[in-house]
């Protein structure tokens, strides 16, 4: 292949400095990977690249529109400024730019989805059988079907996805957890890496570079969904022994056939309620971690999480929450505002919420001490070897969908433990 | 699994919790959703064509540059231009018929036409 095309694709189309997403065929593989046609290929690129215009070129515009007009009109009606972000999205609902823009994303997302379920719905058969080849038997996959899902979970299908994590359309269904996964690498333009393990992977230099000689026995993963951020944990503490907890059979059952495909074999999985986990002792996990689970949770789950951390917690141990920024009295009301965007309209219900919550003084509540807490800033390691060094979204905010995350945490002291023993 | 689903509607279905619309008119949210699945399409497949283009090349089928250098001739233009007419009055039928309803003065609409023919 020559470095310049012969047939120049688009006049207009500069690839002379090009850092938009990947092509889908970058994505990592795997025993579950579904496989691919050239048109499928082609509408998820695509839609990688609509999620890309819509923040790159679109979002702005809404921008502008809110300080041009709508927080000028607001003031001419009302004689002061924004008092809160609800007021500053109702607002905003009014306006032509954040119309169009938010139909044009609600819309992508829906896409993305039909594209997703096209392509592994028509393979189901084979993928259900290769899942059931790689899990059945093995006891590092642990399924409840007594558990009821949360209506944290059951009440809407988060990020429009139908079914959410947990329909199984067929016995022994992965189908929910193969679209998941194969859309990740859609809605994130390739910025999570080949994988999607980026968070996972900045996780691990944190602690690396942060606690150095920090040796994990046991580590908990709580709403691991199908492992992908806690995999590379897994890797990088090959002798600790990791435990996904997820309500959703279809992801655990896929959790486990991918990472035994992927070589990992120190991690279970088990169906479970992180908000209680009686199977599991009092301070027998060194590291627990939620990686973008908070927020798919609710306010009396999120309490119920932190204490059932608090007592599985070992002396000396970690607690590590990642998750999209805080709203801080610091944060413009506007920014505010489009980072609830996913919260209403791309059902992620408990997202507003739980960002403003105060989390310190909720881990407290749940027995940490003070001094203890923790904070820190992970961002995506992208495997830079075969993708872009920087992040698709991250010159241009994507309010809500960068790919990098703060950290709330704590590491329990042995005296803390014992007090509340 | 022995079940057979109906693959075009599960693709498609539809997520839990009432969707919001955006858009000033439901129908004009709906419309824009058809014009970006389009869209979708039409880069699939220039996609699928550029595919296409670039094996013909690696076989040595096309000559690179072939298809910008080329010139119709006189022939080939006007069925060309012929094609595009056609296709742009297929496309915007709706509004030669807006226009022609302009130009007509008072016209009964068939259900008007009905109650009189009932009579």
């Amino acid at each position: 292949m020559t470095a310049k095309p012969a047939t120049p694709v688009d006049a207009l189309a500069d690839d002379r400095r090009y850092d938009g997403p990947p092509d889908y065929r970058q994505v990592g593989r795997h025993d579950l990977s579904p496989s691919l046609t050239h048109d499928e290929i082609a509408r998820f690129n695509f839609l990688a690249h609509m999620n890309r215009h819509l923040a790159t070129r679109i979002l702005p515009g809404v921008g502008r529109a809110y300080e041009s007009r709508v927080r000028p009109d607001f003031h001419r009606t009302h004689g002061r400024d924004f008092s809160d972000r609800q007021e500053v999205r109702r607002a905003l609902l009014k306006d032509p730019a954040f119309q169009v823009w938010s139909a044009l994303r609600r819309n992508t997302m829906e896409s993305r989805q039909q594209a997703g379920r096209s392509v592994v719905l028509r393979q189901a058969a084979r993928l259900n059988a290769r899942s059931a080849e790689l899990t059945r038997g093995d006891p590092r996959l642990v399924l409840d079907p007594t558990l009821q899902m949360p209506r944290y979970i059951a009440a809407v299908d988060n990020h429009c996805m139908p079914g959410s994590y947990y329909t199984e359309l067929w016995p022994e269904d992965i189908s929910a957890a193969a679209n998941y996964d194969a859309g990740l690498f859609v809605t994130t333009g390739g910025a999570l890496g080949r994988l999607t393990d980026g968070a996972g992977w900045g996780l691990v230099q944190w602690m690396r570079e942060h606690h150095p000689d920090f040796k994990p026995r046991r580590i908990l993963d709580i709403g691991c969904g199908l492992g992908h951020s806690v995999l590379p944990i897994a890797m990088a503490y090959p002798d600790a022994e990791v435990v996904g907890v997820d309500v959703a059979a279809p992801m655990l059952r896929y959790g486990l056939a991918r990472a035994k495909s992927l070589g990992v074999t120190n991690i279970r999985f088990v169906q479970a309620n992180a908000e209680s986990l009686p199977q599991f002792e009092a301070a027998s996990f060194d590291w627990i971690q939620s990686t973008m689970f908070l927020h798919e949770t609710s306010y009396p789950a999120l309490q119920a999480i932190f204490r059932e951390t608090f007592r599985l917690l070992a002396p000396g141990g970690f607690v590590l929450h990642a998750e999209q920024p805080q709203y801080t009295p610091e944060m413009p009301l506007y920014e505010q505002a489009l980072r609830d965007w996913d919260a209403f309209y791309n059902n992620e219900p408990f997202w507003t919420r739980l960002h403003e919550i105060d989390l310190d003084a909720f881990m407290v509540r749940a027995g940490f001490a003070k001094a203890d807490l923790l904070h820190g800033g992970v961002e995506a390691i992208a495997d830079p070897e075969q993708l872009r060094k920087r992040p698709a979204l991250s010159e241009a905010e994507d309010y809500g969908r960068r790919a990098a995350w703060h950290i709330t945490g704590a590491r329990k002291h042995a005296a803390t433990s014992e007090q509340a023993a | 699994m022995s079940e057979p689903i109906d693959l075009l509607g599960a693709a498609g279905k539809k997520s839990k919790g009432r969707r919001p619309y955006f858009l000033e008119s439901r129908q004009t949210e709906q419309v824009l959703s058809v014009v970006m699945a389009v869209a979708q399409e039409l880069a699939v497949l220039r996609e699928r064509q550029d595919t296409l283009e670039r094996l013909l090349e690696q076989h040595g089928v096309l000559v690179p540059g072939a298809i910008d250098a080329y010139t119709p001739d006189a022939q080939a233009a006007a069925e060309r231009g012929s094609a595009m007419q056609a296709y742009l009055a297929r496309i915007l039928r709706i509004l030669q018929q807006d226009a022609e309803a302009q130009s007509t003065t008072s016209e009964a609409s068939a259900e008007e036409v009905s109650t009189e023919l009932g009579r």
